[in-house]
């Protein structure tokens, strides 16, 4: 099972973007979605989801508003601002770049 | 928006810190909710699926911990901590705290002050709608740059100008108020009938003066000032309506203007009448008495607008040489020449007081470095335990945050009282002429200017210790023995702090002594008149009563024979057009028969004085004679001229037996039959220009001012006078009674230049003060930190004298380097204020040369002390500390 720290540094917040882009969810299922739409491969882990969530509210990026969930209880749902988007956007593209560097080394070596 | 909304989200977070927390722990309680779900349906017993899911989430708190850090609640919490902690430190050291609060404070004082009064003369707006679109017109000629306009020029240039969308005209006219106990002098303004509109002034109660109610033969009526409302007719609105009798004519009151209008030009009018153009003046194009008030079109520049009223004047020129020709334009804002006078003297004052505020901050910068510098083992060891340069930097602007604050606060409560202060020593006459000085005091302006100083000043004090965490070093700061490299670095960043504050000192210093010096000079001009025991005081007498010469000059010949008669008069003249140093500036215009003429006004202040008038002053006859029995009222005109006059217009050879030709009169050509030597007829300060001096019985008006020579007791003469001439008629009345020295001591020229020396001097005198504390500062703690040099060195023979001279020298060292700086800044600043100089140069040697001196003297003398303290080590004993 991947642990949370071995994922890069500032990645959460671009899955948390990319995920929260298709619809508003709250933390439990943002992790759950994650996991599903990387084949069971990528955990992210509450202790890194939940400070990113409010970082990410902090710069403005994602909002939240609280509704109820599926289960019939109140919950805080994330969806993205514009901003967010734009930021999303400029993530992807970087990281795009940075994996794609990075696959270049691997296979030549 | 995103820093809106960052900004919100931070405001939540400080403000609404319960509701933030409630909702963190029902998000993660949600999170942990649903993983027990999950671990149930996939058939954990519930108790197992609890434990599995907290597991999984690692200890709740520490999440909430992470969320907070990243929500900024930590930041305001840290803040709080570091507050508490700043105001420990602080309380544990009150010598420190309050020295450095007072000190701050002491600076803030002097510098929101004078604030103050920069803020109500140059800053807040004038009380008049769009201020900004006023303008002052004048007329020029060759001795006057800004001179009155003439009632004849006011309707062509109105008529004839495309700048304005209005223009009006105002003019200081003292009236004389019928009451029931005599008439009593009323100060007063006569105004075109625009003028309010002009200006966007509504009254508050009543109505404004109708167009045409300045035309003559227009029922008459008045203003009143809410002052003179409130003062003569209790603020009841019946006095609207109400009768008042100026200058023997019944005025209807028709309405009163706003409390917080005024118009300094005019000092504090009671009444204002609508300037219906009846005297003689106002129908003459050569008589100018009055002055332009104009706003400007739209879109219209004040350059625009003043080549445009230059071409008006140039067409009056060609239209009526004969009384225009050299009659030119003038336009400057209106703030200027409301304010303008005591623009340069504020702006000197405020400088002052922002270096004091400066060398306070300065020295308050020298107290916390040598506080961090006693430190530093405190701040090794909590660098050692873990806290980032960030929170120590944190911690340090939170201490500077508090002084700045302290002596912030502190500094705005003082400068309640120095404002007061201030404003009573504002002579009376000084005053009046500044109504937008009254009311003055801590307003919301000086509560914001006092904020931004003190998070100035904050920002000032957090640098020193700051930049001592970049370069402090752990290893020497928790050693025992910290005698390193680092105390060298603090000492010389102490040393450059003294080197500033000494320069800044020497700075006011110079300031001070050239503006002492001024006042010397200006104190001890050659006034061409003996001011001891000499007093003035001007009568009025109504025009309608004493309409001609031989009706005045019997009333004035009545009123000498009774003061005469009255117990230590020596001797007593007459004057028509005022007295020496505070007289008005009534010319007359002249050609001379001698000299080619085409044309051009000759222009020379004119004086009508009886014949005792000199030889009571004490003036000093240098040819000729003075006027006597023979210039009676039908005898032929002569004049006499002073020395300036006979300078310029007779400069190879005598001028007594040559003649004028004077233009206002009746043209006639005048003999020169004396010269008396120069009279100090304007301000002190001011060249004293070519005078013409005529015989009073010849020219005399209904107002006039008497000079008396006394024996002694001026005081009590001048009520006497006053009670005797009011028993010849008590429809006269008298004004201005004052002893000559007075007049001189609380004229503008020399109250300015008092003024200015005494608060500079007090500015050079605290920071002195402070410059030399800062020094002896850092002459002590270098003395400290070289006690065991200073042991070795006397342990190996060196002479206490030689251990004088080491530290004496380095003290020497830093108060060259000052006073060098401050003698190079001085002389630039002494040239902003050169206008403001009387008799003094901005670069004058010797001043600056005793200035320097003194700062040396006071500042070696204080470092005497530190430097006994360094030969009197017993080298045992600071070897054996060690």
């Amino acid at each position: 099972m991947s642990k949370p720290t071995d994922l890069v540094q500032g990645t959460v917040d671009l899955l948390i973007l990319k995920v929260i882009a298709l619809e508003p969810m709250h933390g439990w299922a943002i992790a759950r979605r994650i996991r599903q739409m990387s084949g069971e491969i990528l955990q992210v882990g509450q202790s890194a989801l939940y400070p990113s969530l409010h970082k990410l509210e902090q710069n403005g990026w994602i909002r939240a508003k609280w509704a109820v969930s599926e289960n019939g209880r109140r919950a805080k749902y994330y969806s993205l601002t514009k901003a967010g988007r734009k930021a999303l956007e400029e993530e992807a593209s970087h990281w795009e770049r940075l994996s794609g560097a990075i696959s270049m080394i691997v296979r030549t070596a | 928006m995103r820093l809106i909304d960052t900004l919100h989200h931070r405001l939540r977070s400080l403000f609404s810190r319960r509701s933030v927390e409630q909702e963190l722990d029902e998000e993660l309680k949600y999170h942990l909710q649903r993983e027990i779900e999950e671990y149930t349906a996939g058939g954990m017993s519930p108790p197992d699926a609890g434990q599995m899911a907290r597991r999984a989430m690692c200890g709740l708190e520490q999440r909430k911990e992470e969320c907070r850090d990243a929500r900024g609640l930590n930041l305001a919490d840290n803040f709080r901590k570091d507050l508490g902690f700043a105001l420990r430190q602080l309380r544990k050291n009150p010598g420190f705290t309050c020295t450095a609060i007072l000190v701050l404070a002491l600076g803030m004082c002097a510098s929101l002050a004078i604030f103050a009064f920069v803020d109500a003369a140059l800053i807040k707006p004038l009380p008049y709608r769009d201020p900004a679109r006023l303008a002052a017109v004048f007329e020029t000629n060759a001795m006057f740059r800004r001179s009155n306009l003439s009632y004849p020029d006011y309707l062509d240039w109105k008529e004839r100008n495309r700048a304005f969308r209005s223009l009006d005209v105002y003019q200081r006219s003292p009236f004389l108020l019928t009451t029931p106990a005599g008439a009593q002098p009323s100060p007063g303004a006569r105004v075109s009938a625009g003028f309010f509109r002009t200006l966007g002034v509504e009254p508050v109660l009543g109505r404004d003066f109708h167009p045409g109610e300045d035309s003559p033969g227009a029922p008459r009526v008045a203003l009143l000032s809410y002052a003179a409302w409130q003062r003569q007719y209790a603020g009841k609105r019946d006095a609207v309506g109400q009768v008042a009798i100026l200058d023997g004519f019944p005025h209807v009151i028709i309405g009163v203007l706003p409390r917080e209008f005024h118009f300094a030009p005019v000092g504090r009018p009671d009444f204002w009448t609508p300037m219906q153009p009846t005297r003689s003046c106002d129908l003459t194009r050569k008589c100018h008495s009055i002055y332009g008030v104009a706003r400007l079109l739209d879109g219209v520049t004040g350059a625009a607008a003043l080549s445009n009223l230059k071409r008006v004047a140039a067409d009056l020129e060609k239209q009526y040489p004969e009384s225009n020709r050299t009659q030119g334009a003038d336009l400057v804002p209106l703030a200027e020449a409301i304010t303008g006078d005591v623009h340069p003297m504020l702006m000197v004052l405020f400088g002052g007081a922002e270096l004091l505020l400066f060398i306070s901050a300065v020295n308050v910068a020298g107290l916390v470095l040598l506080r961090s510098q006693n430190r530093r083992r405190e701040i090794a060891l909590r660098t050692a335990l873990g806290a980032s340069s960030g929170r120590l930097i944190a911690q340090f602007a939170t201490e500077a945050a508090a002084l700045a604050a302290g002596g912030g606060a502190l500094g705005v409560a003082l400068a309640g009282g120095a404002i007061q202060l201030l404003q009573r020593l504002l002579p009376d006459n000084f005053r009046m002429g500044l109504p937008f000085l009254d009311g003055l005091g801590v307003n919301s302006h000086i509560w914001a200017a006092g904020a931004v100083l003190a998070a100035l000043g904050a920002l000032l004090l957090s640098i020193p210790p700051c930049l001592g965490i970049r370069r402090s070093d752990l290893r020497s700061g928790l050693a025992e023995a910290a005698r390193g490299s680092a105390g060298t670095v603090w000492r010389r960043l102490g040393s450059h702090l003294v080197v500033v504050e000494l320069a800044t000192a020497m700075v006011l210093l110079a300031g001070a002594g050239l503006l002492s010096k001024s006042l010397y000079r200006l104190m001890r001009v050659d006034l061409g008149i003996v001011p001891d025991r000499l007093v003035t005081l001007e009568v009025v007498a109504p025009q309608t009563v004493y309409s001609t010469l031989p009706k005045i000059l019997a009333l004035v010949t009545r009123i000498e024979g009774d003061i005469a008669d009255l117990p230590g008069v020596r001797s007593i003249g007459v004057a028509v057009n005022g007295v020496p140093v505070t007289s008005n500036g009534n010319t007359t215009w002249f050609h001379l028969p001698d000299r080619p003429w085409h044309g051009e006004h000759y222009d020379a202040p004119e004086r009508d004085v009886s014949p005792n008038y000199f030889s009571t002053l004490g003036a000093r006859l240098l040819r000729g004679r003075y006027f006597d029995e023979r210039d009676g009222e039908s005898a032929p005109p002569v004049t006499i001229i002073n020395r300036a006059f006979a300078r310029t217009y007779f400069p190879n050879g005598d001028a007594v037996g040559k003649q004028i030709v004077e233009h206002s009169g009746s043209g006639v050509t005048i003999p020169i039959v004396g010269i008396v030597d120069d009279i100090r007829e304007g301000p002190l300060d001011a060249a004293i220009p070519p005078v013409l001096y005529f015989p009073f019985d010849q020219r005399a008006d209904s107002e006039f001012t008497l000079v008396v020579r006394a024996a002694g007791g001026e005081m009590g003469l001048i009520r006497e006078m006053a009670v005797s001439v009011r028993k010849i008629d008590n429809g006269i009345v008298t004004r201005g009674g004052a002893a000559m020295l007075d007049r001189i001591q609380d004229s503008q020229s020399a109250y300015v230049h008092r003024s200015l020396a005494w608060l500079v001097g007090g500015f050079a005198a605290v920071a002195l003060l402070l410059s030399v504390v800062g020094l002896y500062g850092v002459v002590a703690y270098s003395v400290s930190q070289r006690n065991r040099e200073i042991g070795i060195r006397t342990a190996l023979g060196a002479p206490r004298g030689s251990i004088y001279l080491m530290i004496l020298s380095e003290a020497g060292r830093l108060i060259a380097l000052g006073a060098a700086a401050g003698i190079a800044s001085s002389i630039a600043a002494a040239r902003l204020m050169r206008g403001l100089l009387f008799g003094v140069r901005s670069w004058d040697i010797p001043t600056l040369a005793v200035v320097a001196g003194l700062l040396g003297a006071v500042a070696l003398l204080a470092s005497l002390i530190p430097a006994r303290r360094a030969a009197s080590v017993d080298p045992a004993e600071s070897l054996r500390a060690e």
